[in-house]
């Protein structure tokens, strides 16, 4: 009797600091307004839902929904948002991003996209666009409390398209944990700290969304739809602002990954790396763009020491983004065959560093 | 599921801001957080007074909304969904897909915890509409329309329904949610089913929600629930769902009271978006829609429908699908830079035909006789994107079930598929092309009499006794002998005489020195399809004749609905008379009745001959002005001196040039 009635008491606590952070930072984001002895009113027209529409809108202002690759049952668009005035947009590193992608704003400007950098780890990618003056969001530095009430904007099922607002979603911090809590559960790459939402937000084409506070900075991003394994279970989550926010503003910077850097000479082959002088061979290069999938490794050379294995997908050379096989060789002139090499590679859903000593 | 204990979480404890005692209980555990909320006393529950304003605001929106919603069952054990009441007299809003596997009749609850009778009354199986009648009383509980237009993302809304049917108890569920979108666009399931300009939201929707109601914060009528997407998940909520927006409703609400089964407008060309430039361009065009007609082309830019702009072809259907067929409306467009307003008839997107075919080919099957059924019943049986089938998988593949044509055993469209309660039979008339004809009937006659009232003296009866043929002697007014005889002024600088004469087979119209005159009816037609001033007499000949046969006399007669009237709202009355040379349409304000243009139409190809018509402001014996109008060119206007009932001989006319009637 005793740890039921606890039990529903504890419901009931949780119920009212839920209810009261929703009221007090959502419902009411307009206090002057009332303060001011404006009779209230719960219609359409009330202040509240005037500051709390004015806060969507600057949302979503921000957000961006993003076209690239897709087909075998995998949508070709997803969502992002603006992080920087200049045009950098945070968006989940995925299959979509696979050929450039095409950003289109809230006001229906489409613009082509460079993807300036990437964090593998975070399953974290930022695309540039040539426009400036752009609304952005800010990241919030610390990590959102339990219960804090949300909104998550995303182009869920790509149903808004041109100048159409992206969706806009309400919901709640459920919990905040992480995702590598029962390992093998999610096939994810990103095994940190999870916003886990009270919010059926991962969809498809969400991924990549804002999700936002009550003060209008995002405190997370959502992420890639997640299925449990085992329970068949979606989660509906977000990867924190938190950790994400160091890695953007590297990217941003341009301290961190970036595309084929030309700023290094092209040695002569015979003083260049090669595929064969680190010991492995990629599969078959058909396609113009032909991911670089190692297809086996030579025994006693750097790619086998290193533990390199066949099925890896190579996604970076140094700070530099393999996109294909081509990138791959060509980076690899531009370093010295005497020096190592460093791998980040794709092994299942798992992100893994690998230095290849010649 | 998380989503489910926050909403019972607020619901438990707006039940606890009125059960204080169940709180004061809690409160003695000590276990809720102190700093947020703390109790003045043992017994009360003292919230920060925002929180109570909100709470409060909500708990009475839904107080007001409950009432109104309408728990749809299918008689048999067919399904069912969710419904709102709209008026007094019982009239409910639901779903096309929810009412279809019922037919005609239908059994409803609402949260007093009694079940009505409901009869169908009109349907739009285009925008997934229907309207049926509660049946059995005079003061049902109804909701208040909002305005959607004024809707934006972010605003707090709630939807109250029967998800997965669970209201046997007749106690609906409600889920909270914000809008998440407005003004979308959701492709129909071939071309029926169709969702333009809707509302989305993430407050929940499940199978079994469809056809009820979306209210705003104040519990007014925002919309009417019908889909949601659903992709692997299963066809559970997976946070957006689709509401068609009540101002579509609007538009087709005046349409549904005439039991007809409805179609939506097309413009009768196609466009693109300018990529380069911006804007709707047209990129074809029939030649013989009326937008063509009224001088739109090929490569000309549509900047606005119905009173609302348009910068893309997305736009431009989301505008027009929100249109009934048949419509009048203000469209405008820029040609060679020159921007141009003009009026146009919306088309038909469906042939007839073709409507009622696409109709019985999106049913589902009927409702399992008792023998036959195996599983539970399910909630509505809407194809595709909409909540079919709950829990028990993806929908079945309708059109492979159902190839074409009405499936095997069920009734015919428009036909009860059971035999109906007396109660409901009453209010229910089978007719090919009506959902129910019975309403229809009614407004007929309602509006034949407030015509007949308007005109009093002008057509009852026999023929006044100063006429030599002696009276016919049954209650059939010898309208032959029943003639109009006005005269007037045109309405211009030269003020010139006008003299008109209408009887059957005797026309005749004088504008100074102008006569056309004739004996036949045809050559009305063709005058109209020449687009010439004895268009009066048509419309004059039309309106004479349907006061004095009345609708069953006159031809085949309908009550086509609400329309607008030179494009403009309020939406006007408007019966149709068809004759053997004409389809007429009378167009009457809706709550005086007061007659305000007779349309007659010879070919559908061209523009009708349009007949304005003012009265004095008391609408006692006569109009006092007339003005003819083909397309928007106003051919005639005439200041009305006289209009008398005459059964003397046909005036001569001096001089009479027979002009080319």
């Amino acid at each position: 009797m005793m740890i039921r009635a606890c039990g529903l008491a504890v419901g009931w606590g949780f119920g009212v600091a839920w209810l009261t952070r929703v009221v007090l930072s959502l419902l009411l984001v307009s206090i002057p307004s009332l303060s001011r002895g404006d009779q209230p009113d719960s219609g359409g027209g009330s202040n509240y839902e005037q500051d709390l529409g004015a806060l969507v809108r600057r949302a979503q202002a921000s957000a961006v929904k993003i076209y690239g690759a897709g087909g075998g049952g995998l949508v070709a668009y997803q969502s992002g948002f603006l992080v920087s005035p200049l045009g950098h947009v945070a968006t989940a590193w995925s299959h979509v991003l696979d050929v450039e992608p095409v950003v289109v704003l809230d006001d229906g400007r489409r613009f082509p996209s460079k993807i300036v950098g990437f964090e593998p780890r975070l399953d974290l990618a930022v695309l540039k666009i040539e426009a400036e003056e752009l609304p952005y969001l800010e990241l919030a530095p610390e990590l959102p409390e339990l219960a804090d009430p949300i909104l998550a904007i995303s182009n869920l099922f790509g149903i808004a398209s041109g100048d159409e607002p992206a969706s806009v979603m309400k919901g709640a911090i459920a919990a905040i944990t992480r995702l590598d809590a029962r390992r093998g559960t999610f096939k994810t790459p990103y095994t940190g700290t999870v916003l886990i939402l009270d919010l059926v937000a991962n969809n498809p084409g969400a991924a990549g969304g804002a999700v936002i506070a009550a003060d209008g900075r995002a405190v997370g991003m959502l992420g890639k739809e997640l299925r449990d394994a085992s329970a068949g279970v979606w989660l509906n989550y977000a990867l924190p602002s938190q950790v994400l926010r160091e890695a953007i503003a590297n990217i941003v910077a341009g301290r961190a990954v970036v595309a084929t850097d030309n700023s290094l000479p092209v040695l002569p082959r015979e003083r260049s790396h090669n595929p064969t002088t680190l010991g492995l061979s990629l599969i078959p290069n058909v396609l113009e763009i032909t991911p670089a999938f190692v297809d086996r490794v030579l025994p006693s050379t750097p790619a086998a020491r290193a533990d390199i294995r066949a099925d890896d997908l190579i996604l970076l050379v140094g700070n530099t983004r393999i996109d294909s096989q081509r990138t791959f060789i060509e980076t690899l002139r531009r370093i010295d065959r005497r020096d190592p090499v460093v791998l980040t590679l794709q092994r299942g859903p798992r992100i893994v560093s690998a230095r290849l000593e010649p | 599921m998380i989503r489910n204990n926050a909403v019972s979480l607020l619901a438990r404890v707006a039940e606890a801001l009125r059960s204080p005692m169940i709180l004061a209980v809690v409160c003695s555990f000590g276990l809720l957080t102190p700093s947020v909320v703390s109790f003045a006393q043992e017994t009360e529950l003292a919230l920060d007074p925002r929180i109570e304003l909100a709470e409060s605001g909500r708990i009475e929106a839904i107080r007001r909304a409950m009432p109104a919603t309408v728990s749809i069952f299918v008689p048999g054990g067919g399904g069912g969904g969710s419904g709102v009441l709209i008026s007094p007299e019982g009239y409910a809003l639901t779903n096309f897909h929810v009412t279809s596997p019922a037919g005609s009749h239908m059994r409803c609850g609402l949260s007093d915890g009694r079940i009505y009778d409901a009869v169908i009354i009109g349907i739009d199986p285009v925008g997934d509409l229907a309207l049926i009648r509660l049946l059995g009383r005079d003061d049902f509980p109804y909701a208040e329309m909002a305005d959607s237009r004024a809707a934006r993302p972010g605003q707090w809304c709630l939807v109250i329904g029967n998800p997965f049917l669970l209201a046997t108890n007749l106690q609906p569920t409600v889920t909270w949610g914000i809008l998440s979108g407005v003004g979308r666009y959701q492709y129909p399931a071939g071309t029926l089913l169709e969702y333009a300009d809707c509302l989305q939201t993430d407050a929940s929707i499940n199978p079994g929600n469809s056809g009820g109601p979306l209210f705003d914060a104040s519990g007014r009528l925002l919309g009417i629930v019908g889909r949601a997407s659903f992709e692997k998940r299963g066809r559970v909520n997976v946070g957006v769902g689709y509401a068609i927006s009540i101002n579509q409703a609007k538009n087709f609400l005046g349409d549904l009271h005439s039991g007809r089964i409805l179609d939506h407008a097309t413009l009768g060309a196609t466009v693109s978006t300018d990529t380069d430039a911006g804007g709707a361009q047209v990129s074809n065009i029939l030649r013989s829609s009326d937008a063509y007609r009224r001088g739109i082309r090929y490569g000309h830019k549509i900047l606005e429908i119905d009173g609302r702009s348009v910068n893309t072809a997305n736009e431009v259907q989301n505008v027009l699908a929100t249109l009934p067929a048949g419509w009048r409306v203000p469209v405008v467009y820029s040609a060679a830079g020159q921007r141009q307003s003009t009026l146009v008839r919306l088309a038909n997107l469906h042939g007839y035909d073709e409507l009622l075919e696409k109709m019985a080919a999106a049913l589902p099957p009927p409702p399992p006789t008792p023998e036959q059924r195996e599983k539970p019943p399910r909630p509505d049986g809407e194809p595709d994107a909409a909540p079919a089938e709950g829990e028990n998988g993806p929908a079945p593949d309708l059109k492979k079930q159902i190839p074409g044509g009405l499936p095997p055993g069920h009734p015919p469209v428009g036909v009860p598929n059971q035999e109906l309660p007396p109660e409901v039979a009453k209010w229910f008339e089978a007719r090919r092309g009506f959902a129910n004809y019975h309403p229809n009937r009614v407004k007929q006659q309602e509006l034949l009499s407030v015509l007949r009232s308007q005109m009093k003296g002008m057509w009852e009866g026999e023929v006044a006794k100063t006429a030599q043929d002696p009276p016919t002697g049954d209650d059939s007014p010898d309208s032959a002998r029943l003639a109009w005889r006005i005269e007037g002024l045109t309405d211009d600088a030269d003020g010139r005489e006008v003299r008109l004469w209408v009887e059957d087979d005797r026309y005749s119209i004088t504008v100074g020195d102008l006569v056309i005159e004739s004996t036949l009816r045809a050559d009305l037609a063709a005058g109209v399809s020449a687009g010439n001033v004895s268009g009066v007499l048509a419309a004059l000949d039309a309106w004479r004749s349907l006061l004095i046969r009345g609708v069953d006399g006159y031809g085949e007669c309908f009550y086509r609905g609400r329309v607008p009237f030179l494009g403009q709202r309020p939406l006007r009355d408007c019966l149709i008379g068809v004759s053997s040379d004409f389809e007429s349409s009378w167009l009457m304000q809706s709550d005086s009745g007061r007659l305000e243009a007779i349309e007659v139409m010879a070919d559908r190809d061209e523009d009708p001959a349009e007949l304005l018509i003012t009265w004095a402001d008391d609408v006692a014996g006569h109009p006092v002005g007339l003005e003819l109008r083909y397309g928007t060119n106003s051919m005639l206007k005439l200041k009305v001196t006289s209009w008398v009932r005459d059964s003397g001989d046909l005036p001569n006319q001096p001089d009479a040039q027979g002009g080319e009637p």
